[in-house]
């Protein structure tokens, strides 16, 4: 057998995604927002809905998503992506329209509109990427950062009687009536990611449905702010974060229940 | 204390805390993060209190209750940050109390970029926030100014119980220069005939920033503007280089003034007469000292990292007494000196209208390009 | 007087480190000095440089596009700043990480092998002291005894024990700029 035997179409099982753009990503070597967006453009892809998507950037590593995608995009306001997500999902209902947020994004300057997003139902699906610091402003606190763990901005150490604990964002939304599905993954090992793209998924299903707010958190790595090495780093999510962030499902409404995908 | 090389960002930080800062509320933000999180170690280290908020929103507000105590408190931000803070500093203006507050200005508008600019002015020297008040603003071009103006900030803003900002640009927050330091004063709060700190049995005291009467109001404001009368009659500062012998001056604040400097000695070594003129306070503005300085020239020229901002100001003071001319790199842009410099021979050989709009010449030169 | 000088390499092969020596070294002998960096994304992963400004009066711009004095770590930095180098100007260009051959004839290129020197001398990471070394030789203003000076002034105590192989990286850049300077160019 020679190559060409085997390279042909019905043989390939892996293959750059359509509702990517062709250009590589700036992220660092080891950070996970890479296949976090991967999973978000396959689930669009098998969807075959990304003509009909619109992005919504937040500000953070993650502000040229718009770049990586191959669907239209928008850039918020740091914080503000779920206002303006709101305000382009009650333009267009028919259109799947999606945030994608950083920790500091969604959960620290953004919260007001994450809360209000969910407490609304708004029909919208957010990915929401844990990383427990802020990384494109070179590692300072975030109010996912774990207690202990040492910042630019907490340098010795998040000190929880003076900067207070970690915030559980899939716990707290999962309270809101207009929330149809929140649940956390982690993306530190082959398993976990797998389960995170069915979560995915679920989410874009929900929202094609009418279902409701959904959200998923992912656990992510950001080795240069952690100063951790790429490899280390998947073993620091499984061994520091999963234990404050317990990985699992904490509103599945009967209706996204019945989903099968 | 011994000259120092000291990082912009870190000197403002650090000499605020030389000077009795008790407490500073602030978000992360480029290019200025190096001030939280310098004050971020060494406001623990004191005992004193330091807080990341979760939003500039929220930082100010933070400001705004820890100054009403009459501490000595302060922020700081870049662009997009400020701009969220507007609401907090109109209310702060509208309170009546002292605020320091530094913006490392960033290319913008809107997220735009991390890059030095000085596209804020307007937004510092004019307010920003809503209602009738005006801030001092004070415009650091070297490390050594930019420590030396957050010690006078305090002293400023609690003179005249007003906002006190520093507008520095990303280049001057990055920069490192030997530097002084002062010496490290125990904090000594003064006793407020206006804090809220707990009667103890006095009179209780209110601070707001609400006056349902519209006559209360207007006696308010009133108050505010006469208090302006007052720092604008002495609080004005500036330097002039070569302006003795000067036919040509060229204007500008920050890191934009400096760089002039250097377009300014090139032309001397050339044989123009010209001379560099650079507001410290951009407000209180150096009217008056530049209408004088119209009169004896043949041309200014407004040198700005925005699209022609004091440049106003600039036509206001002159009163149409000379020509003036602009040259402006916004968007995050930095101009070197060569640009300058040729600007200068420029305004030095071609014949100067005093009707030209020196805004959209400018223009029509930058985009022939 | 007043010199500029740029450094530029990858992030990593202590560019900035190197500007912040001379800073130092400029202050220690009572100069005005600036000292500034490329900042922000650009720091990530790909190129870094610094400008340093040495002069005796007031500095105005910090930064400068022509300059009389630079230092290339790596390909990227030589093709960006080449170009731009002030007629007459020294650029020292680490041939360790730079093949091609050079294209202006107007300036003195020195080229000083300098991950090898760094690597013989036993630390990868002395690499920006030896151009550094080499630039002090176009630099009358500053020795190398200042410099010497400078990282004993500044570098932490805890590093201290690295000062001597520091001192070595500085004198053999040094040592080989000028060889190469006695030489006259073509
Ligand atoms: C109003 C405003 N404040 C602050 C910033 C600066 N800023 C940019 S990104 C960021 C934090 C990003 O962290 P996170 O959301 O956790 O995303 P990550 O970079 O870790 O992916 C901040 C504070 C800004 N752009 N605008």
């Amino acid at each position: 057998m020679v190559t060409s035997d085997i390279a042909r179409p019905e043989n390939q099982v892996y293959c750059r995604p359509r509702s990517f753009t062709d250009v590589s990503t700036h992220y660092c070597p080891g950070c996970t927002h890479g296949i976090a967006h991967r999973l978000v453009a396959e689930v669009l892809d098998e969807m075959g809905v990304a003509e009909k998507t619109i992005g919504v950037a937040p500000v953070g590593c993650s502000v040229f998503a718009y770049n990586y995608f191959n669907t239209d995009f928008v850039e918020a306001a740091h914080g503000r992506a779920p206002a303006m997500a709101t305000g382009i999902k009650r333009v267009l209902p028919d259109k799947v329209v999606f945030t994608y947020q950083g920790d500091g994004d969604l959960a620290s300057i953004g919260m007001a509109e994450i809360m209000h997003v969910a407490a609304r139902g708004e029909n919208i699906t957010v990915i929401f990427i844990n990383n427990a610091i802020y990384g494109m402003t070179g590692g300072q606190m975030a109010p996912t950062t774990l207690p202990g763990m040492k910042t630019t901005s907490s340098p010795m150490g998040r000190d929880v009687e003076m900067q207070g604990y970690p915030i559980r964002m899939s716990e707290i939304l999962a309270t809101m009536d207009g929330v149809g599905y929140a649940v956390r993954r982690s993306l530190h090992d082959p398993a976990n990611i797998r389960k995170a793209k069915k979560a995915i998924r679920t989410a874009f299903e929900a929202q094609r449905r009418g279902l409701g707010f959904s959200m998923v958190e992912l656990l992510s790595t950001c080795p240069t702010n952690w100063g951790i090495n790429p490899v280390n780093s998947l073993q620091w999510v499984a061994d520091h974060m999963v234990p404050v962030f317990p990985l699992g499902d904490f509103k599945v409404s009967a209706a996204v229940g019945d989903i099968r995908i | 204390m011994p000259r120092e090389l000291l990082k912009g960002n870190e000197a403002i930080a650090e000499a605020a805390i030389r000077v009795g800062l008790e407490a500073y509320f602030g978000y992360p933000i480029t290019p200025q993060t190096e001030i939280l999180e310098h004050l971020s170690r060494r406001l623990p280290e004191l005992g004193r209190a330091f807080v990341q908020a979760e939003s500039e929103v929220a930082a100010i507000n933070m400001v705004y209750g820890a100054a009403c105590t009459g501490a000595r408190v302060m922020s700081s931000s870049s662009s997009p940050g400020v701009s969220l803070m507007m609401e907090g500093i109109s209310y702060i203006a509208g309170t009546e109390i002292p605020v320091v507050l530094v913006n490392i200005m960033r290319g913008g508008p809107g997220l735009g970029n991390i890059a030095p600019a000085q596209g804020d002015y307007f937004q510092a020297v004019y307010g920003g926030g809503h209602g009738d008040y005006k801030p001092i603003v004070l415009a650091p071009s070297t490390v050594q100014e930019a420590i030396d103006m957050t010690v006078m900030s305090f002293d400023l803003a609690e003179k005249y119980r007003t906002i006190c900002m520093i507008i520095a640009d990303g280049s001057i927050g990055q920069l490192m220069e030997p530097a002084e330091l002062p010496e490290m004063r125990p904090i000594q709060r003064q006793n407020w005939d206006w804090a809220v700190n707990g009667t103890g049995g006095r009179q209780r005291r209110i601070l707001s920033s609400i006056y349902i009467e519209p006559k209360d109001e207007e006696i308010a404001n009133l108050r505010m503007l006469k208090r302006w009368q007052e720092i604008q009659k002495n609080e004005i500062r500036f330097k002039e280089y070569y302006t003795d012998n000067a036919d040509f001056v060229v204007v500008g604040f920050g890191s934009a003034g400096r760089i002039a400097l250097s377009a300014v000695r090139a032309a001397r070594h050339q044989g123009i007469k010209v001379g560099l003129f650079r507001p410290i306070t951009v407000s209180p503005f150096p009217f008056a000292q530049l209408e004088e300085l119209s009169k004896r020239v043949q041309g200014l020229l407004v040198v700005e990292m925005n699209m022609g901002q004091m440049l106003q100001d600039v036509q206001l003071a002159v009163k149409g007494n000379t020509p003036v001319e602009f040259y402006g790199r916004p968007g995050g842009v930095v101009p070197f000196p060569d640009e300058i410099l040729h600007e200068i021979q420029r305004v030095a050989t071609s014949k100067l209208s005093l009707d030209a709009d020196p805004r959209m010449s400018w223009l029509d030169r930058a985009t022939a390009k | 007087m007043q010199k500029e000088i740029i450094i530029a390499g990858f992030g990593g092969q202590g560019v900035l480190f190197a500007g912040q020596v001379l800073a130092y070294a400029a202050l220690d002998n009572g100069k005005e000095v600036t000292w500034i960096p490329s900042y922000g994304p650009e720091m990530r992963g790909g190129t870094a440089n610094c400008t340093v400004v040495i002069a005796d009066e007031e500095i105005g711009s910090p930064l400068v596009q022509n300059p009389p004095l630079a230092i290339a770590l790596n390909l990227p930095s030589y093709d960006k700043y080449e170009p731009l180098m002030r007629p007459g100007g020294v650029l020292i260009v680490n041939s360790s990480m730079i093949d091609r051959t050079p294209k202006r004839g107007d300036i003195t290129e020195i080229l000083i092998p300098a991950n090898e020197i760094a690597e013989e001398i036993g630390d990868k990471k002395l690499t920006n002291m030896v151009v550094v070394g080499a630039l002090i030789a176009s630099l009358p203003e500053l020795t190398i005894a200042d410099m010497e000076q400078a990282l004993k002034n500044h570098l932490p105590v805890r590093h201290h024990h690295l000062l001597p192989k520091n001192y070595q990286a500085l004198q053999r850049g040094y040592d080989l700029a000028r060889e190469q300077l006695a030489v006259p160019q073509q």
